[in-house]
This record gives structure tokens, sequence and C-alpha cells, in this order.
């Protein structure tokens, strides 16, 4: 009040500078907000993986103390996951290899089944093509730990258990439906002109799937892919639940494994998870230009 | 003339349909406008994901069904304690969880549409916990909140002298750390969902909200949000369906515990049937979610069909 009644007798010169002042203010003040939130982001998201650095480059003793830091790095951790020279690594590359065979399947399948659906029923529009889009859709959005329990049922009367082609089974079934909703979102921007003219050509629907079809998804087939391989190498549920032998074991199933160990060895622990977390942070910063916004909701699932 | 055309054109086809025998309609109806071998072909491409859906989708769905379809299961269930515990849980995790991760990312992707190197930097390193493995970030987070040697407690103790509670021995600090680290998690997917959101709006529209002298809160209240609130309830609907499946954040954080007292129902399902060797019963919890589900896809599923939403 008694400030508005003052700055009405002041001259109109002052009066401008000191709404000049105030802008300045503002602006200097809406800066260091954005400062203050930009250092709380920071710690707020570096603060749980800074602790897997930390914790990876402690040695034993370290471990159980109240440090910040370690006393000496030590690369001790690394080169024990490296040369498999503890007992609960033992059989570490093969687990690794294990991850990257799931992965690498889950994604060729989920290319295949969801491409050649997307295909039949987006470009070749088969009738009742929407029912499965829709089913696909409905699959999408059913939770996953939801479906584990009879899953494993049937997997286990199969004998499929400690197979890797009942977690590859689980994988593609739940990447497929994703694949087959971004194939057809993308699918909307490549003209059906051309799968009409190769079809006054005499091209058969293989050929156009083949030679049209995916050369122009390839986008689309890069994204989609990034995704299956993700999901197959992140996820822990049903590879903990089919996956109980060491040998068929994945790597996230033997980094769970540590927790039920007594003397837990949280350095070789957290040295393997950064082993095991350096291949999708790669990939994902690889791709992350290319994943436009609609290409980014697959990740959802954890 | 352009009326002349058309009785023409009419007239010529309807004496044909009349020839049209019931076989070719049958036809017709399955195949539509597909001709010979091309209808062959359509169905063969269709048939991988049709026997995948069949064998991984529907046959699990039905013999879960059938797994949990004893109503004594249900009166076993209700009068477990730890049930109704985790009923709560999962209804305080959804209710608190979901909205304050919802709205922080509303409020951030404001945040990171502001210009300069700065704010891109900064979220490019926001973005890791999101292409982190869930796995090994929720194990460090469980040893983090360890009360003896775990981070934050040394943190609090080095920089304040504060000496921090054993977080994940009470069920409501561990309960809330759950919900911490799950926010943690998946706050940088839903604040890029939202960011994008953000950018397709065209920016016309602040131009003229400015000239009319909107500004910050007014301009959010009246320009962005209104525009943003349809993907802010899809992204809501989803992250609350996906979030009621999310095992990893209390399995691996909590761990269910003390005493089974942090389990939400996707986690109380798998120790019903591979801890307690009582796999109907865990169906049952599954099951017993359903109430609060189908309602939700229902809702999104139409969301998704009416609203052309790109996610």
């Amino acid at each position: 009040m008694s400030s508005t009644a003052l700055s009405g007798f002041r001259p109109a010169a002052t009066a401008s500078q000191s709404m000049r002042r105030i802008a300045r203010r503002q602006r200097y003040l809406s800066k260091a907000l954005a400062g203050v939130l930009s250092v709380v982001v920071l710690i707020w998201t570096i603060l749980p993986l800074y602790n897997i650095v930390m914790v990876s480059l402690e040695d034993n003793n370290d471990v159980f103390s109240d440090k910040l830091l370690p006393s000496v790095p030590s690369l001790d951790g690394y080169r024990v996951v490296f040369t498999e020279g503890y007992w609960y690594l033992e059989d570490f590359w093969h687990q690794f290899g294990n991850s990257i065979y799931v992965g690498a399947a889950t994604t060729f399948l989920t290319l295949a089944i969801a491409s050649a659906a997307s295909f039949s029923i987006s470009r070749m529009r088969i009738r009742h093509g929407w029912m499965l889009s829709n089913v696909a859709l409905l699959t999408y959005v059913i939770p996953q730990s939801f479906l584990a329990i009879p899953f494993y049922r049937i997997m286990q009367s199969y004998g499929l258990t400690n197979n890797l082609w009942s977690v590859i089974a689980a994988m593609v079934t739940f990447a497929t439906p994703y694949a087959m909703f971004i194939f057809q979102q993308y699918g909307r921007s490549i003209p059906t002109e051309l799968d009409e003219s190769a079809r006054i050509d005499g091209a058969s629907p293989m050929q156009i799937y083949v030679r049209i079809y995916l050369p122009l998804m390839a986008p689309a087939l890069v994204a989609v892919s990034t995704y299956a391989l993700l999901l197959a190498w992140n996820e822990y549920l049903y590879q903990f639940l089919m996956l109980s032998d060491k040998r068929s074991m994945t790597v996230p199933v033997a980094l769970a494994a540590f927790l039920n160990s007594d003397e837990a060895p949280w350095n070789y622990m957290m040295a393997t998870a950064i082993v095991y977390a350096v291949l999708p942070i790669a990939i994902y910063y690889m791709v992350r230009g290319r994943m436009t916004a609609g290409l980014t909701v697959g990740g959802v699932k954890g | 003339m352009p009326d002349g055309a058309s009785a023409i054109g009419t007239v010529q086809v309807l004496p044909r349909r009349r020839f049209v025998s019931v076989e070719a309609q049958r036809r017709h109806f399955w195949r539509g406008h597909l001709q010979g071998s091309e209808y062959a072909w359509a169905l063969a491409f269709c048939v991988p994901y049709i026997a995948v859906f069949m064998i991984f989708v529907a046959y699990p769905v039905g013999f879960g069904i059938w797994m949990g379809s004893k109503p004594t299961l249900y009166a076993a269930l209700f009068s477990d304690p730890i049930y109704l515990e985790t009923v709560i849980n999962t209804a305080l995790f959804l209710g608190i969880a979901i909205n304050v991760k919802l709205f922080l990312a509303l409020l951030l992707s404001g945040f990171f549409m502001r210009k300069g190197w700065w704010s891109k930097a900064l979220l490019m390193v926001f973005v890791l916990p999101w292409a982190v493995p869930s796995l090994p970030t929720y194990i460090s987070i469980h040893w983090m909140l360890n009360g003896e040697w775990g981070l934050i407690n040394n943190l609090g103790w080095h920089l304040f002298g504060i000496t921090g509670p054993d977080w994940l021995t009470d069920r409501w600090t561990a309960l809330g750390s759950v919900m911490v680290s799950h926010v943690w998690k998946w706050l940088p997917f839903w604040t890029v969902i939202l960011l994008a959101g953000r950018m397709a709006i065209p920016s016309e529209i602040y131009e003229a909200a400015k000239v009319d002298g909107a500004t910050g809160l007014r301009m959010f209240v009246h320009v962005s949000f209104p525009l943003l609130a349809n993907l802010y309830l899809i992204c809501t609907l989803l992250s609350t369906i996906f979030s009621l499946g999310d095992f990893n954040s209390v399995y691996f954080v909590s761990g269910g515990g003390p005493a089974d007292s942090t389990h939400v129902l996707a986690t109380l399902g798998i120790r019903y049937a591979f801890d307690l060797a009582q796999p109907r019963l865990g169906v049952a919890a599954v099951i017993s979610a359903l109430p609060l589900l189908i309602p939700l896809v229902t809702i999104l599923m139409r969301k998704f069909r009416t609203s052309q939403v790109q996610l």
C-alpha cells in the first residue's frame, strides 16, 4: 500500500527506472532459482549411481565403513569380475553370453513376428485386422508380472525351465505388442501407392514385404530392435523364475543371487552391476537422437 | 451431369450384386478386398503373431483364471493380515507415488524447456536413471539405505551430524523408500514424454498468450496445462497400470520387509507362489487387482482410440 502510494508521487523517469530494476531483479531471481533446481536435480539423479561406482571401487574393508569415498580406489572388484575370481562369479562370462543370446533371439523374433503381422494388418489390410491390433494393445497394457505364475507353471509342465527359450518366449510375447504399435504408426507415413504399383508390376506379397516394406521401415526397425534388446536385457522376474541353474542364468539373475549370500561382497556385486549396465547405457545414448517422442514409450516396462 | 453419372453407376452395380452367391458373400466377409492367393499370404503373415498370442497370452490368462477360480482361495486371502496390509500398501503406492511422480515430471518438463546448453546437458544426465537397468540401481539404493554403512546415513552424519534411522526396518520409512526409489527410476521417462508433449505445442500459442499479458503461473494454468491435460491423463493411467505390476522396486529396495509389511500385490503374488508354494493363492492375489485394472484398461483403450495422442 504505502510503496504504491509513494511511487505515485515519484517523477515518471524514476518510476520506469525502478520498474526496470524490478524486472532485472526478477530475471536474476529466476536464474538463481533455476540454478538451485539444477543442483538439486543433479544430486538427486547422481546419488544412487555415485553409490554404485563408489562401492565398486572400494576394497573389501571399505565396504563396511562410514566413508564417503574409498580410502584407496582399487579396480580389484573389476579384476575379480573379469577373471571370474569369486565363487559367485565363476560362470560370469557364460551368463553374460546367455544374456546376449536371449537379447539377440528376442530382438530377431520380435522384429520378424511383429513386422509380418503389421504388414498384413496395415498394408494388406486383412479383414478384422483391427481386432489383432486391439488385442496387441490390450496385451501391452497387461502388467507382465501378473502373468508370471501361470506362465511359469506352463513352462514347467513343458519341461522348459532352465531353458533360455522359455525366457525368450516370454520376452517376445511382451515385446511384440509394442513393436506392432510402433510399426503401424510409422507405417502410416509410407504411401500405399508403392505397394499398389509393385502389385501391378506382378510382385507377390512376400516380395513387397521384403523389398519395399522392410527397407522403408528401417528407422522403426532400429527403434523396435533397441526396445526389444533392452527389454530382454533388463528384465528380471521371468528370468529369475525360469532360470535357477547356474549355467543357464542370465546376468541379472546372477546379480540378484548375490543378495542371498550371507557374506555379501558388495564391491564385487557393484562391479558386476556396472559391467552389466554398460551395454544398455551405451545403446541408449547411441540411439537417443533417433528416438523421437513416439518411440520412447517402450521403456516403460521395467 | 454428375447426377446422371452416378445414376448410371448404381444401375450398373445393382443387378450385378443380385447374382453374388452366398458362398462369395461369405468369402467377401472373411477376405475383404483381398483376392486369391493374396488372402493366404495375408493370413500367413498374421499366423506367427496369432500363435504367440494364443500360446503365451491367451493360454496363461485362461490357465490363471482357472487356477484362481475357487472361492475358498479368496476367503483364505482376505483372512490373511499380510494381504490386507498389502492392499493398503498398493493403494498408497499408486495414490502417492504415481501422482507425485507425474506432477514432478510435469513441472520438470517445463524446466527442461529452457533454452541453452546447460539445460540440454542436464537433461542428458537426468535421463540416466531410465537408461540404467533397474536392478543395479535398486540394489544400490537398498545398500544406500543401510542404517549402519549406507551412503544416506553416512552423508547425514558427515554433513549435518545427524544419525539417520534404519530406513528399512520400519514399515513406513521402508514403504516411503520404495516410493522414492520408484519415482527416482521413472521420473526421467515421464518427464521426457511430457517434454515431447510440450514441444508439440505450437510456439504461436505461447506468443499470443504473451501478447495478451500472460506470464508464469497464469501461462501454465491457462495455456500449457489445458493443452497437456489429455496427455497427462493418459500418462497417469498408463503409469498406474504399469506400476501395479512393478515388481522390482519393492522386491529389491525393501524386499517386502520388515516382516512382509511392505509388499504390493505384484510381489505378494510371487511370494505366495514361490516362497510359500501356494501358486493358486498367488494367482488369487493377482486376480484381486482386476477390479481396479479392468476399468483402468477400459478407459485407457477408449482414450487411445478417441484421441490422436501419439505415444
